[in-house]
C-alpha cells in the first residue's frame, strides 16, 4: 500500500481526535480524543519511518506511547480529583482557570 | 624611641572588657579592685614613661609605639600607632591620676547603685578611649578615642536609663558631638589630600614647610582661602563639639544628668578638654593661618563670657559648674587661639584639678542633700560638711584667680598672652586686644558666679531646705572625702609648675613650659610690664567679683540681689533660660529637618515613587491584563479551539510561497527587469515562477529563477503579473504591478 | 569539582537532604541545615587559606564545558573582591540558621524554610563566583526564587504584596540585563567568530559608544535596583519589613551587595566609556540616596522599616565608593559591603528577636528594656554603634575609606587626563559625610526608644533576655563587628591587589574606548594566547 494511505489515515485520526477534544463536553471523552490525536501522530511517524527506511520514527513512536500512558494516568487522576471535588466531569463546569 | 605605650590604654580597656563580661556576678570590692587596679596600673606605666623614659627622647619626637597597620588602601596607610611626648604625656598623667581618684570617689558615691559593675566598666572604657585620644599618633587613631569618649559620655550621661530625660541628654550629647565630628572628618580629608598623610608628625612637618598647605582652595569664590585655613577651621568645628564651645555647647549643661563623678571626670577634667588638646597638638597647622587662629580665639573668648553670664542665674549646683566649665574651656581656646599654646595647656591642667574638685564637692553636697542640686534650698552647709567646704573653698579661690592658687597663674598667662600676642599680624592686632578685654570681663564674671555659688551654698546661718532634708545632712564617707582632699591640694599648688618664670628672671622655674618646649615651641614672650600689669588687673577683677557677689549673696539672698531681680525680671528670666538657645536650635534646625523628612517620606517616597511610579506602572499592566482577560473564559476547549485556529494560521502562513511585498521592477528603455525575490539574500526555497509581462494569461518566462527580463515591442503601460508556486505544498500566489515603458 | 564548586554546590546538596527528611522532624531539619551551612563555611575557610593575596587575577578556577554548542562553560573563580563576599555569605547563613527567630513568628514548614535558605546560599555563592555570564545569570535568578518564597510564605501580613513587588522589581532589571548579555554574545561572535559567555573573553569586548551606553544602562538598571539606588529603592522597605528575620538578614546582608558587586565586576569594566559618562549621575544619586535614606530612617516608627531605610543610606556609600574609581574608595566600598552585612544583619536579628518576643515592631510599644534584657541590650548597642560608624567598630572603616576616596577623587584622577570626571568631590563627600550625624540621630533614637526610658508597658515586663543559641548568635556577630573594626587590614590586604588591578585595567580600557569611541566592536586588550576553544553554532 502506498504510504499516502497511511498518512491520510493518520490525518483523519488526528482530526477525529481534535474534534472530540473540542466539541465533547465529557472530560473522559475529551481525554480519549487526545489519545486518538497521539495515535494519529504515531501512525504518521511509523509510516514515514517505513517510507524512509529509518528506525528513528519507531523510537519516537515508543516515546509517544509512553507519554500517552503517562498523560492518561495524570489526566485520569485529575478527572478523579475533579469528580471528587465537584461531582461532575463536564468540561463546561470546570472553568477554574478563569479565576 | 619605642616604649610599650599600648599598655596605657590597654589596661583600662581590659578592665572594661572583664567587668562587662563577668562583673555582674562579682562582689563590689572585686569590681572596684579590677577597675581601680586597671587605671592605677595605667597610671604607673604613664608615670614611668613620662618621668623615666621621656626625658631622653623628648627632643626626638618622644616615645613611640606601633601596634600594627590599622588600614591601608590605595595610597592611604594608617598605623595603629601611639606617641607620648610632653604634651600627650601630661594629659596621660592627668587622665590616669584624676581618673584613679574618681574611681575611688565613685566607690563611695555609687555604693548603693545596683548597676555598680556597669558603671565601673564604662569608667574604665572611658579612660581607655581618652588615653587613645591623647596618645594617637595619627588623626584617625585620635578619632577612635575622640568618638570613643563621646560614646562613653553618651553611656554615662544616660547611665540611669530609666528616665527618658537622661537618655535624651545622652543622645543630645552624642549627636551634637557628631556634628563636630563631621567637621573633624572633613578637616582630616583636607589634610590627607594636601599632605598625603594623616600622621600627626608628618602633617606637622608638612605644615612647617608651608608649601602644599598654603595652596588656595576654592580659588575665585568667596571661599578662597589657603588649605591650612579650611583644615584648621574644620578641625576646630570638631573641637567646638567636643569642648562645648559656641555654637555646639548646648549639650554640656544637659550632660549633668549623669552621675556626678562622671561630670567631674568627663565633663570637666578630661574629655571636654580634648578640643584644646587637639588644637595644641596641631599647633603647627594653626600657626600657618592667623585667620583660623583669630576665629579660635574669638570663639573661645565669646564662649568664656557668654557661658559666664548664663552662670549668673542658674540655680542648679551642677548647671552652674557646667556653664563654668564651658566658660573655662573658652579661656583655654582663647589661650591656644592666641598662639599661647603652653598657657592653654597649663590652664587645662589646673582646671582639671579645681573643676574636678568642684564637681566632686557638688556630688558630696548633693549626696548630703538627698540628691537635690537646687542651691536655693541650700545655705549654711559650711559647718555641716566641713571637709567638703574646705575643698570647695580652695577650688573656688583657684577658679576665681586669687593669687597663688593654681587658677591665678594659668588664667593670668592666658590673658596677658592675649594682649601680648603677635600672631595675628599687623592688620589684626586688635583681635588679641579684644580677646583680652573679653577674657577679663569673663574673669570678672567667673569670680562673681562662683562666689555666688559659694555664698549661697556654704555661708549663712541656716539651710533653706525642708526639715526632712536638713535632718539627713551628713558628711560623705571617707572614700569620697579622700579624693577631694587630694584634688584640693592639686588645685592649691598646681599653679607652681607653671610659674611665670620670665617675670621672676628664672625662666627655668616654669617647669611646664620647659617640658612642653620641644613639642609646642618656646614659651610665648610677653613683656614684663604687660604681664605684671595684667596680673594686678586680674587680681583686682577677681577680688571685685567676689566682693560684688558678697554684696548680693553673702550669707544668703541679700537685698541687692532681690532688688536686681525685681528691677529686670525679664532679663533675669532670659538668662535663667540660657538665652533660649536650645529652643532656637529646635525651631531653626531640628524641627525643620524633622518636618522635611516627614514630608519627603510621605510625598516623595510613599506617593510619588511608590504609588504613582511603581504601583502606577503596575496598574497600567493590570488594566491591560483585565482587557486581555475577556478572552479567558476558563473553558479549556475554547482555548484549544483558539489554539487549533492559530496553528492552522501558522501552517497557512508558513506554506505560502515566499514573495516580496512589492515587485522590484527596473525599466530601461523598452526592456524591463523584474525581480520577485524577498529581500536581497538568495532564496532558500525552491519555487516555480511564471512571469506574464502583459497580463494576457500567457506567461513569457517560467522556471525556478526568481528574476526575468523582457523587452516590450512598443511603449505603453502594461501590467506585469508574476505567479509563484511552491511545488512542495502546492500553494501559489500572484503579484501584479503596472509598468510604463517609453 | 574543585573547591569552589564544592562551596557552591554543598548547600544545594544539603537542601536536597533536608527535603528528604519527613515533615515532622523539625529538629533534624534545623540541625541538618545548620550542619550543612557550617560545613560550607569551613570549606569557604579553606578557600580563604588557599587564597594567594599577592595575585590580582582569578584563582582556583573551575572551568569545564557545560552547554558546549552554545559556548557556555561552568566557569567559577575567586578574586580578592568576591572572596570576602563569599565568606560573608557562608558566614551569615549559619548564623541565621542558628538563630531561633530566623523563620519569623509564622513558625511553619521548617523543612522548606531551611531548604530555601540553603538553595538561596547556593544561588548567592554561585553568582559571586561565576565567571561565565550565562552561569552568572542562572545563579542570579536562582537567588530570586527562594527569596520569593521566604518572603511570601513566612513573611508578615503584607507578605504577598512585598514578595510580588520584590520579584517584579528585580525581574525588570534582570531581564534587561539578559538582553544585554545576549547582545554581547552576538557582538562577540561578530568580532571574533567564536561563541562565548565567558567573562574573561566578553570583558575584552569593546563596544562602540551608543550600544555601550545601552548595554551599560541595562546592566546598571539591574544592579541599581538590587543595591538599591534612589529612586529605585521602594521595594526594599516593603520586602525587608515583611520578610521573616532570616530573610531580612540575608536580603540586607548579602543580596543587596549583588548590585554593588555587579557594578564592580560587570557594569564598569565591560562598558568603561558608558560608565564614565554615567558615573556623575550615579554618584549624585548615590549621595542623594545616602542622605535620603538616612532622613527616611529618621522618621520611621517601625523598627524594621528604620533599619531597612538605613540600608539605603549605607549602600549609597558603597556605590559612591565604587564610582570614585580610585583604590581607596573601592577598597572602602568592598569593606563597607562586608561591614554592612554584619551590622545590618545584626540589627535585623535584634529587631527580629524583639518581634518574636513582643509581636510588635512599633518603637512606641517598647521602652526600658535594658532592665529586662541587659545582655541583649549590650549586644544590640555594639551592633547599633557599628552601624552608626563608630571608629573601632566595623562600620567606620568602610565609610571612612569611601569618604576619603571620594574627597580625593579629583586629585587621583587628574594625572590620567581624566579631570572633571567626578563632580565636585569635596562637596559630595561633605554631603555624604553628613549622614554620620543623621545615622546617629535615627539609630540612637531607635535604641533609646527600645532600651531606655521607663519600663512602663506591662507586656515588656515579661520579655526574656537572650539565652542559649541566641547568645551564640549575638556573641558571634558582636565579636566579628569589633574585630573587623580593630583589624580591618587582613581583609583589606587580600582585596588590595584585585582592586588595584581593577582600577588599572579600567583606566586602560577607558583610554582605549575614548581613543576611538565609534570604532566597531572589537577586542581590547587582546585575549590571552591560549584562549579556550570556541563553541559551535548557537
Amino acid at each position: 500500500m502506498p504510504t499516502t494511505y497511511y498518512i491520510v489515515l493518520s490525518f483523519v485520526l488526528f482530526l477525529i481526535g481534535t474534534a472530540g477534544v473540542l466539541v465533547r463536553r465529557n472530560a473522559l471523552i475529551a481525554l480519549m480524543g487526545i489519545e486518538l490525536q497521539l495515535n494519529g501522530g504515531n501512525l504518521a511517524m511509523l509510516a514515514f519511518s517505513r517510507e524512509l527506511g529509518d528506525l528513528k520514527g519507531h523510537v519516537f513512536a515508543f516515546f509517544i506511547i509512553a507519554l500517552a500512558a503517562a498523560e492518561a494516568a495524570v489526566g485520569l487522576a485529575i478527572l478523579v480529583a475533579l469528580f471528587r471535588g465537584r461531582q461532575t466531569v463536564n468540561l463546561d463546569e470546570a472553568t477554574l482557570l478563569k479565576r | 624611641m619605642t616604649f610599650n605605650l599600648r599598655l596605657i590604654p590597654l589596661l583600662p580597656f581590659l578592665g572594661a572588657a572583664i567587668l562587662m563580661l563577668f562583673g555582674r556576678k562579682w562582689k563590689r570590692d572585686t569590681v572596684l579592685l579590677v577597675a581601680a587596679g586597671a587605671i592605677a596600673g595605667s597610671c604607673l606605666v604613664a608615670v614611668d614613661a613620662f618621668f623615666t623614659a621621656l626625658p631622653a627622647a623628648a627632643s626626638k619626637g618622644g616615645l613611640h609605639d606601633v601596634v600594627g597597620t590599622w588600614m591601608a588602601a590605595g595610597s592611604l596607610k594608617i598605623d595603629l600607632a601611639l606617641r607620648l611626648d610632653a604634651l600627650s604625656g601630661l594629659l596621660c598623667l592627668i587622665i590616669t591620676f584624676i581618673g584613679f581618684l574618681i574611681h575611688i570617689y565613685s566607690s563611695g558615691y555609687m555604693e548603693h547603685d545596683p548597676d555598680y559593675p556597669r558603671f565601673f566598666a564604662y569608667l574604665n572604657l572611658f579612660c581607655g578611649a581618652m588615653l587613645v585620644l591623647v596618645l594617637g599618633d595619627s588623626l584617625p587613631v585620635m578619632f577612635i578615642g575622640w568618638e570613643g569618649v563621646g560614646l562613653c559620655s553618651y553611656l554615662l550621661i544616660g547611665f540611669w536609663y530609666s528616665s527618658s530625660a537622661n537618655a535624651d541628654a545622652g543622645k543630645k550629647a552624642f549627636i551634637t558631638n557628631r556634628i563636630g565630628d563631621l567637621g573633624f572628618l572633613i578637616g582630616m580629608f583636607l589634610l590627607y589630600q594636601f599632605t598625603g598623610s594623616l600622621n600627626i608628625p608628618e602633617i606637622t612637618a608638612a605644615a612647617s614647610g608651608g608649601g602644599a598647605l598654603m595652596q588656595t582652595l576654592f580659588p575665585g569664590t568667596i571661599f578662597a582661602a589657603p588649605v591650612a585655613f579650611w583644615a584648621a577651621l574644620f578641625l576646630f568645628i570638631g573641637a567646638t563639639g567636643k569642648s562645648a564651645q559656641i555654637p555646639l555647647y548646648v549639650w554640656l549643661p544637659d550632660a549633668m544628668a549623669g552621675p556626678t563623678p562622671v561630670s567631674a571626670l568627663i565633663h570637666a577634667a578630661t574629655m571636654v578638654t580634648a578640643g584644646v588638646y587637639m588644637v595644641a597638638r596641631m599647633h603647627a597647622l594653626y600657626l600657618l593661618t592667623p585667620g583660623a587662629m583669630a576665629i579660635v580665639a574669638c570663639v573661645g573668648a565669646l564662649t568664656a563670657l557668654f557661658a559666664a553670664i548664663i552662670g549668673f542665674a542658674q540655680n542648679d549646683f551642677k548647671k552652674v559648674l557646667a556653664y563654668s566649665t564651658i566658660s573655662q574651656l573658652g579661656f583655654m581656646f582663647a589661650g591656644v587661639g592666641t598662639a599661647n599654646f603652653g598657657a592653654g595647656v597649663f590652664h587645662l591642667f589646673t582646671h582639671a584639678f579645681f573643676k574636678a574638685g568642684l564637681f566632686l564637692c557638688a556630688g558630696s553636697v548633693m549626696h548630703a542633700m538627698g540628691g537635690s542640686g537646687d542651691i536655693t534650698i541650700m545655705g549654711g552647709l559650711r559647718k555641716k560638711l566641713p571637709f567638703t567646704h574646705g575643698v570647695f573653698l580652695v577650688c573656688w579661690l583657684a577658679i576665681c584667680g586669687v593669687p597663688f592658687f593654681s587658677g591665678f597663674f594659668s588664667k593670668d598667662s592666658i590673658i596677658s598672652g592675649a594682649f601680648g600676642t603677635e600672631i595675628f599680624g599687623e592688620g589684626l592686632l586688635w583681635v588679641g586686644k579684644a580677646v583680652g578685654v573679653v577674657l577679663m570681663l569673663a574673669a570678672l564674671g567667673t569670680a562673681f558666679y562662683m562666689s555666688r555659688l559659694y555664698f549661697l551654698v556654704f555661708t549663712g546661718s541656716e539651710t533653706r531646705a525642708s526639715d526632712e532634708i536638713k535632718h539627713h545632712i551628713h558628711e560623705s564617707p571617707g572614700a569620697m572625702v579622700g579624693p577631694l582632699v587630694v584634688l584640693a591640694v592639686g588645685a592649691a599648688l598646681g599653679g607652681f609648675i607653671g610659674l611665670p618664670g620670665g617675670l621672676l628672671d628664672h625662666p627655668e622655674w616654669n617647669l611646664l613650659a620647659d617640658r612642653l618646649a620641644p613639642v609646642l615651641g618656646p614659651e610665648m614672650e610677653v613683656s614684663r610690664s604687660i604681664e605684671l600689669g595684667f596680673m594686678v588687673a586680674s587680681v583686682v577683677l577677681a577680688l571685685g567679683g567676689i566682693g560684688l557677689a558678697y554684696l548680693f549673696y553673702g550669707g544668703g539672698y541679700r537685698e541687692p540681689s532681690r532688688k536686681f531681680a525685681a528691677a529686670a525680671p525679664r532679663f533675669v528670666r532670659l538668662v535663667q533660660d540660657k538665652f533660649r538657645i536650645d529652643e532656637l536650635y529646635g525651631l531653626l534646625i531640628i524641627r525643620p529637618i524633622k518636618r522635611l523628612a516627614k514630608g519627603v517620606f510621605f510625598v516623595v517616597d510613599r506617593i510619588l515613587i511608590d504609588k504613582i511610579l511603581v504601583e502606577g506602572s503596575g496598574a497600567i499592566v493590570g488594566v491591560l491584563a483585565r482587557m486581555a482577560r475577556a478572552v479567558q473564559g476558563g473553558d479549556v476547549q475554547r482555548y484549544m479551539a483558539v489554539f487549533a485556529i492559530g496553528a492552522a494560521g501558522i501552517v497557512y502562513l508558513a506554506t505560502r510561497p515566499s514573495v516580496p511585498d512589492v515587485l522590484k521592477v527596473t525599466v530601461s528603455g523598452l526592456s524591463v527587469d523584474v525581480d520577485a525575490r524577498r529581500g536581497s539574500k538568495p532564496a532558500s526555497r525552491v519555487q516555480d515562477y511564471s512571469f506574464d509581462f502583459d497580463d494576457d494569461g500567457k506567461p513569457e518566462v517560467t522556471g525556478a529563477a526568481p528574476a526575468a527580463h523582457h523587452a516590450y515591442p512598443r511603449a505603453g503601460t502594461y501590467t506585469v503579473r508574476v505567479q509563484v508556486k511552491d511545488p512542495n505544498w502546492g500553494t501559489s500566489t500572484s503579484l501584479k504591478q503596472k509598468v510604463e515603458v517609453r | 569539582m574543585g573547591l569552589l564548586g564544592w562551596v557552591t554546590m554543598l548547600p544545594l546538596f544539603g537542601a536536597a537532604l533536608v527535603l528528604l527528611v519527613p515533615q515532622e522532624e523539625e529538629s533534624i531539619h534545623r540541625g541538618l541545615g545548620l550542619l550543612t551551612a557550617i560545613v560550607t563555611f569551613v570549606v569557604s575557610l579553606l578557600v580563604l587559606t588557599g587564597f594567594d593575596a599577592a595575585q590580582a587575577g582569578f584563582q582556583m578556577e573551575v572551568n569545564r564545558s557545560w552547554i558546549a554548542p552554545l559556548g557556555i562553560r561552568f566557569h567559577l573563580g575567586v578574586d580578592g573582591i568576591s572572596l570576602w563576599l563569599v565568606l560573608l555569605t557562608t558566614f551569615l547563613i549559619p548564623v541565621t540558621l542558628l538563630s531561633p527567630q530566623a523563620i519569623g513568628i509564622r513558625n511553619i514548614r521548617v523543612r522548606e524554610f531551611t531548604a530555601a535558605m540553603l538553595i538561596l546560599e547556593t544561588g548567592m555563592i554561585g553568582a559571586f563566583l561565576a565567571l561565565d555570564l550565562f552561569v552568572f545569570y542562572v545563579f542570579w535568578e536562582l537567588m530570586l526564587i527562594p527569596m520569593y518564597f521566604i518572603i511570601g510564605i513566612w513573611g508578615g501580613e503584607r507578605r504577598f504584596y512585598a514578595a510580588i513587588k520584590f520579584v517584579i522589581y528585580t525581574l525588570v532589571g534582570s531581564l534587561l540585563m539578559l538582553v544585554a548579555i545576549l547582545y554581547l554574545y552576538a557582538q562577540f561572535h561578530a568580532a571574533t567568530g567564536g561563541y562565548s559567555f565567558d567573562y574573561a573573553q566578553l570583558s575584552h569586548l569593546t563596544l562602540p559608544a551608543t550600544p555601550q551606553l545601552l548595554c551599560f544602562a541595562a546592566f546598571a538598571l539591574a544592579f541599581a535596583i538590587k543595591v538599591p539606588i534612589f529612586p529605585l529603592h521602594t521595594w526594599l522597605p516593603d520586602a525587608h519589613v515583611e520578610a521573616p528575620t532570616g530573610g531580612s538578614v540575608i536580603l540586607a546582608g548579602v543580596m543587596l551587595k549583588f548590585g554593588a558587586y555587579g557594578f564592580l565586576r560587570f557594569a564598569l569594566p565591560m562598558f568603561p566609556l558608558a560608565a564614565a559618562q554615567a558615573a556623575p549621575l550615579i554618584a549624585i544619586l548615590a549621595v542623594i540616596g545616602i542622605v535620603y535614606g538616612a532622613l527616611m530612617a529618621y522618621v520611621q516608627d517601625d523598627a524594621k522599616k528604620l533599619v531597612a531605610y538605613s540600608s539605603v543610606s549605607h549602600l549609597g556609600f558603597v556605590v559612591l565608593g565604587i564610582l570614585t574609581l580610585n583604590p581607596t574608595g573601592i577598597q572602602g566600598a568592598v569593606y563597607q559591603m562586608l561591614a554592612h552585612g554584619i551590622s545590618t544583619g545584626g540589627l535585623f536579628l535584634g529587631v527580629g528577636l524583639l518581634y518574636d518576643r513582643r509581636h510588635s515592631r512599633k518603637l512606641a510599644d517598647f521602652g526600658g528594656l535594658w532592665a529586662k534584657t541587659p545582655v541583649f541590650a549590650a549586644c544590640l548597642l555594639v551592633i547599633v554603634l557599628a552601624s552608626v560608624g563608630l571608629p573601632g567598630l566595623c562600620g567606620f572603616v568602610g565609610e571612612f575609606l569611601v569618604l576619603i576616596g571620594t574627597f580625593t577623587a579629583q586629585k587621583l584622577w587628574a594625572p590620567a587626563g581624566l579631570s572633571g570626571y567626578f563632580p565636585a568631590p569635596k562637596l559630595m563627600a561633605g554631603i555624604a559625610a553628613s549622614a554620620v550625624i543623621i545615622s546617629a540621630m535615627y539609630l540612637l533614637g531607635m535604641y533609646q526608644r527600645l532600651m531606655f526610658g521607663p519600663l512602663d508597658k506591662p507586656e515588656n515586663r515579661a520579655v526574656r533576655d537572650i539565652h542559649g543559641a541566641e547568645t551564640w548568635v549575638f556573641g558571634i556577630v558582636v565579636t566579628v563587628a569589633i574585630v573587623m573594626g580593630l583589624a580591618p587590614q587582613p581583609i583589606l590586604a587580600r582585596s588590595e591587589k584585585s582592586v588595584d588591578a581593577f582600577v588599572a585595567s579600567y583606566r586602560d580600557r577607558l583610554q582605549e574606548a575614548r581613543r576611538a569611541p565609534d570604532a566597531p566592536a572589537h577586542i581590547y586588550p587582546p585575549l590571552p594566547a591560549a584562549a579556550p576553544e570556541a563553541g559551535g553554532t548557537p
